[in-house]
């Protein structure tokens, strides 16, 4: 990104520093746990989530909103974009655990991010709130490395169990192992 | 199983037509709390034995690890990822114009669904409005993959139980769909039709025509399932009762689609957060309350009818207009323009080398597919490929729901309930 971009966004962020939600389940997470930052994304609702108060924004959801299904747990390897733009109040790292939950009863989405550095690459389950996400926590574990507390079988899932490195994250070489085809001359 | 058990024909209708309008009959306390399922206590030897990954019924390369006594299953364990071919780091490689190409492949089963939540994740990104004609042809593309869809479940789910002849008549009226959509699209199957813009080409001339006859057809085949199976006895033994679930289960394990409107839990993204003109057809949103295998085999069956009213409805209410957006960024130039238009040539060329490029942000858009919610989780960066694309596949969270339903029965009965679950490995893998 160059430098224009960045102060073009410096300015924009100016006047709105404290922008008011207008989602009310959002500003009642925002509320309720100091320190989550509210983003609307394509007129979607996302909460920027503390990675400590990450299974109890969930359980609150959960519990206190209704939030009947977590429908996905996936993550995002931020090693290329490393600059990129965030909401104002988020610290970027390296990794972004993303959970989506959607509310049957009140026919609501919410979509819940949390930033996970390189360094401890690992983020509390939500397997106990939502069973549901079993796999998907296996899966991130299995393709970025990202380990999950309290998950009841944290293996691998679609790649074999010996495998060595984390194919989705942006330093692991789709090429690495070599494939040989029969009518190719051996090198 | 006694007479009584047997469905009466008043029930069947019922189910399917009346209630389905009521979208949200949630006076029920649904706050979903943790494992619902006791340890099961258990006596004497087991024995662990694999079904899979080359079994018949497993649709794929599925393998499960059953744990039995007896003939009793004690747990269920699915072992996944003998397809994994990296379909989402591949998407991250893939400029946005080829990507409509590798999501195609995940659900094979309905690859235009795939396609569909793809192509409208990366519109929502760049803030597109289609003209109405895409959106149109695009519902009517989708409701007529479902009905391939929901055959083929016929077709194997039949083959699964025992009943051969199923597996010939769900495959003999898919055909005929899939020729229909070869008609349209050029491809039976992986069909990139759908892209980001709007879809590939027009309709072809004669399109109602076969459209209608494809339907009557299809439609014949139906009644014709539903004579052969519904009433009878045998298939009713091997499913009524089997593998039950309840609508708390089904949403702690994440599950949606078939599986979770068979518990009495009428959720259709279709009908909750309509998406292309669902909103503007007449359907019904089938569901019923006893949350077995036979109920997800009727769901399904009848799902294939209110695809042919929504299809049928489509045929009507076609406008004409674009089947494109008009932005020569996104959406390629006529063929006969880049003869005469030099600018038409560029963007032409432009297009198919680096595609376009979209702007920095990250979404989620999630649609009905036969198989449940699957959504599009896109992440851009403002260059031309995603830096993540993943896809939720509705059959990968549906699949942990095997386990729970299979605790306890037989395992032939555990062939009917990986049947009723449908997976599609390709989704699940991915």
């Amino acid at each position: 990104m160059s430098d224009d971009t960045a102060r073009e966004e410096d300015h924009k962020a100016g006047p709105q520093a404290a922008p008011a939600i207008d989602d009310d389940i959002a500003a009642a997470v925002v509320e309720q746990f100091p320190g989550t930052i509210f983003h609307e994304s394509h007129a979607q609702p996302v909460v920027y989530v503390a990675r400590e108060s990450w299974l109890d924004v969930a359980r609150f959801l959960r519990d206190e909103q209704q939030f009947t299904q977590c429908l996905d747990v996936t993550a995002v390897d931020h090693l290329v974009d490393a600059a990129r733009a965030v909401p104002d109040g988020v610290g970027p790292e390296r990794f972004e655990v993303v959970a989506n939950f959607l509310s049957h009863p009140r026919n609501r989405r919410i979509r819940a991010i949390c930033e996970v550095p390189a360094t401890d690459p690992r983020v509390a389950s939500l397997c106990e709130l939502f069973p549901g996400v079993n796999y998907a926590e296996r899966e991130v574990y299995d393709l970025f490395g990202i380990a999950f507390d309290g998950h009841p079988d944290l293996s691998r899932i679609l790649m074999p169990d010996d495998w060595e490195g984390f194919p989705l994250r942006k330093d692991d070489a789709p090429a690495r192992v070599p494939v040989t085809f029969k009518e190719d001359p051996s090198p | 199983m006694s007479a009584t058990d047997l469905p009466d024909g008043d029930r069947l209708q019922r189910q399917t037509d009346e209630g389905a309008q009521e979208m949200r009959p949630t006076e029920r306390e649904l706050v979903v709390t943790g494992m619902p399922w006791p340890e099961r206590e258990r006596d004497g030897d087991t024995m662990i034995i694999n079904m899979g990954p080359q079994h018949p019924s497993t649709h794929g390369v599925l393998r499960l690890m059953m744990e039995l006594d007896g003939e009793t299953v004690m747990r269920v364990k699915p072992v996944v990822g003998y397809l994994h071919t990296g379909m989402e780091k591949t998407g991250e490689e893939l400029t946005y114009v080829q990507g409509g190409t590798n999501v195609t492949r995940m659900d094979y089963a309905s690859p235009l669904g795939n396609e569909l939540v793809y192509s409208m994740a990366v519109e929502r990104l760049l803030d597109l409005e289609l003209p109405p004609r895409a959106t149109w042809i695009r519902m009517f593309m989708v409701e007529l993959n479902r009905m391939a869809s929901h055959l083929l479940f016929q077709a194997t789910n039949g083959m699964d139980l025992g009943a051969i002849s199923m597996m010939l008549y769900g495959w003999r009226e898919r055909e005929v769909t899939l020729r229909l959509l070869e008609t349209i699209t050029g491809l039976r199957m992986n069909h990139n039709y759908i892209r980001p813009g709007g879809v590939a080409a027009d309709l072809p001339d004669g399109w109602e025509e076969e459209t209608l006859e494809c339907c009557d057809l299809v439609e014949r085949g139906v009644r014709e399932y539903d004579e052969l199976l519904t009433e009878n006895p045998i298939w009713l033994q091997r499913m009524m009762g089997v593998g039950t679930i309840t609508t708390e289960q089904a949403l702690a394990l994440g599950a949606s689609g078939p599986i979770l409107r068979s518990t009495g839990f009428p959720w259709d993204l279709r009908r909750a957060q309509p998406y292309l003109h669902y909103d503007e057809v007449d359907f019904d949103v089938v569901y019923t309350e006893n949350g077995d295998c036979f109920d997800r085999y009727r769901i399904r069956l009848y799902e294939i009818l209110e695809s042919i009213k929504i299809v049928k409805q489509c045929v009507e209410k076609m406008p004409l207009g674009d089947y494109r957006i008009q932005d020569r960024k996104v959406t390629p130039p006529p063929r006969a323009r880049i003869d005469e238009s030099m600018e038409a040539l560029i963007h032409h060329f432009k297009l198919f080398t680096e595609g376009f490029k979209v702007p920095a942000g990250e979404t989620y858009v999630a649609i009905e597919s036969p198989r449940g919610e699957i959504g599009c989780y896109l992440v851009s960066d403002g260059t031309g490929k995603p830096v993540r694309l993943h896809i939720r596949g509705p059959s990968f969270y549906n699949l942990q729901t095997a386990g729970p339903m299979a605790e306890g029965s037989l395992v032939a009965d555990a062939v009917a309930i990986i049947s009723s679950v449908d997976p599609i490995m390709g989704e699940v893998d991915r």
